[in-house]
């Protein structure tokens, strides 16, 4: 057994928001240069140059990279060796939190209420997921997200018999039907399988993965192949003003199914796809 | 393609003058209002009660900064999107709005109303937050502080760069750049 303190969580998810709010990770900083030379439209191109010289600004002055600053969403694998010591670590991630978006003047984004909608003025609650893994080790990943592009995500309990191309055609429409609004270029979560809830969570980690990492399985990695040609065919462009990169990649994760569902998610997220990972 | 400056207040004259796909640089005051600000507005509209800015020849920008750090005039502050505040934009336009900064599409309902009253609208780049908070000089809440990063806020910009994306003929930027670079038709 290892005995980790909490308090080791909550200034490892401190120093996590500061830091992947402030400088953009790299795998999405070299995306967008990549698009920046092969985008066709002059004014994509321009936005392009000007989203790299934003992440520049940000980087140089230590302030966002975008207002939006996001909702906190934690992803937290747990070896199962591991024991907490100290406090509840999700209230250990909130404290993270709180102090992160105040002392890194992050903008505080989160209402107490969907329908009283009282901000909480420290950017809690979080949303936290866990899984049990073996081992004596804790992963952190965070991955701050936006509304922007949140409000543009789509979820369909399609049938059996609509099959893949029934996925690829709903992440079409979804992409289409999102058009400017979501930010792009866009990086895009595909989950596939699994129940209502299920698709939705793989469908966010699909957005949290670096990009130029594949599916494993090579059947999956020619569907994002596959599916990132056609984003990109559907001509919105840097910002909806139209060209050739719409999305800088889709990234699909899947689990199984029951014999009478298909559910599919589409979570969208912005080109300031900001993530990080630490492993305590 | 040469930017064209362009002066706040807004008059119906410089509107008219303004053709989407063009490039802008803005100066002057404009007023922040978001999602929670824009609900207030209504309501008090709807109370006959006096707005705590005159809206008369001014634009809002879409926007909710993030906290200014010491010795900075603001935060990061990029556009939002537009169309969650579509359905509240009419009755500002009838109290003389002339102009918004966002970001995506209106709904049918705003571009008519852009025709009918005199308006336009302009994107800025989302998610530029670093850079576009460069262009502004002075930042002051003045209306509606409890709101914090959603109150209205008097910002005064200088060349703060944005573009016509639907002009006061209700021409739509969006839709005619898409087409020239769609491959992808769906079914």
């Amino acid at each position: 057994m290892r005995i980790i303190e909490v308090s080791t969580i909550t200034q490892s998810v401190k120093q996590m928001c500061i830091e992947a709010n402030l400088n953009l990770a790299s795998d999405v900083t070299k995306a967008l240069q990549t698009y920046e030379m092969t985008e066709e439209s002059p004014i994509g191109k321009q936005i392009l140059k000007d989203l790299l010289t934003n992440v520049k600004i940000a980087k140089e002055k230590q302030v966002p990279i975008c207002q939006d600053t996001g909702m906190a969403v934690f992803f937290v694998e747990i070896g199962q060796e591991v024991h907490f010591d100290g406090g509840y670590i999700e209230d250990a991630i909130n404290e993270g939190v709180r102090q992160g978006y105040l002392e890194g003047f992050l903008r505080k984004s989160i209402v107490a209420d969907p329908l009283r909608r009282v901000n909480t003025k420290d950017n809690t609650p979080a949303i936290v997921h866990y899984q049990m893994v073996l081992g004596d080790q804790v992963k952190i990943t965070f991955a701050p997200k936006g509304f922007g592009s949140e409000n543009m995500s789509r979820s369909k309990m399609l049938v059996p018999s609509e099959g893949r191309k029934g996925v690829v055609d709903f992440v079409l429409e979804t992409v289409s039907l999102a058009g400017p609004n979501p930010c792009p270029p866009i990086v895009i979560g595909v989950g596939i399988g699994g129940t209502l809830e299920k698709a939705a969570i793989i469908a966010k980690k699909a957005t949290a993965r670096e990009i130029g990492l594949v599916n494993q399985d090579p059947y999956y990695e020619f569907l994002e192949k596959e599916l990132l040609e056609k984003v990109n065919g559907l001509g919105i462009g840097p910002q909806g003003l139209g060209g050739t990169t719409t999305a800088l990649a889709v990234h699909v994760e899947t689990f199984a199914t029951h014999i009478a569902g298909l559910p599919v998610v589409v979570n969208i997220n912005c080109h300031a796809a900001r993530h990080m990972t630490v492993i305590l | 393609m040469e930017k064209i400056s362009v002066k706040t207040p807004l008059t119906l004259e410089t509107v008219k003058m303004l053709k989407v796909g063009d490039q802008v640089l803005i100066t002057g005051v404009i007023y922040t209002a978001r999602d929670a600000a824009h609900m207030r507005l209504v309501e008090a509209i709807n109370r006959g009660e006096d707005l705590p800015v005159n809206l008369e020849n001014q634009i809002i920008y879409y926007v909710g900064p993030a906290p200014a750090k010491p010795g900075q005039v603001i935060g990061s502050a990029g556009p939002t999107t537009s169309y969650r505040m579509d359905t509240l934009t009419i009755p500002l336009f009838k109290k003389g709005l002339r102009g918004m900064i966002g970001k995506g599409s209106r709904s049918q309902v705003v571009v008519e109303g852009m025709k009918k009253y005199g308006a336009v609208y302009f994107a800025a780049i989302g998610g530029a937050g670093a850079l576009i908070a460069n262009s502004v000089v002075a930042s002051k809440v003045v209306a509606y502080e409890d709101l914090g990063a959603e109150a209205i806020h008097e910002l005064t910009v200088v060349d703060f760069p944005a573009i016509v994306v639907v002009d006061v003929e209700g021409n739509d930027l969006y839709q005619l750049e898409r087409r020239k670079y769609q491959t992808i038709i769906l079914d």
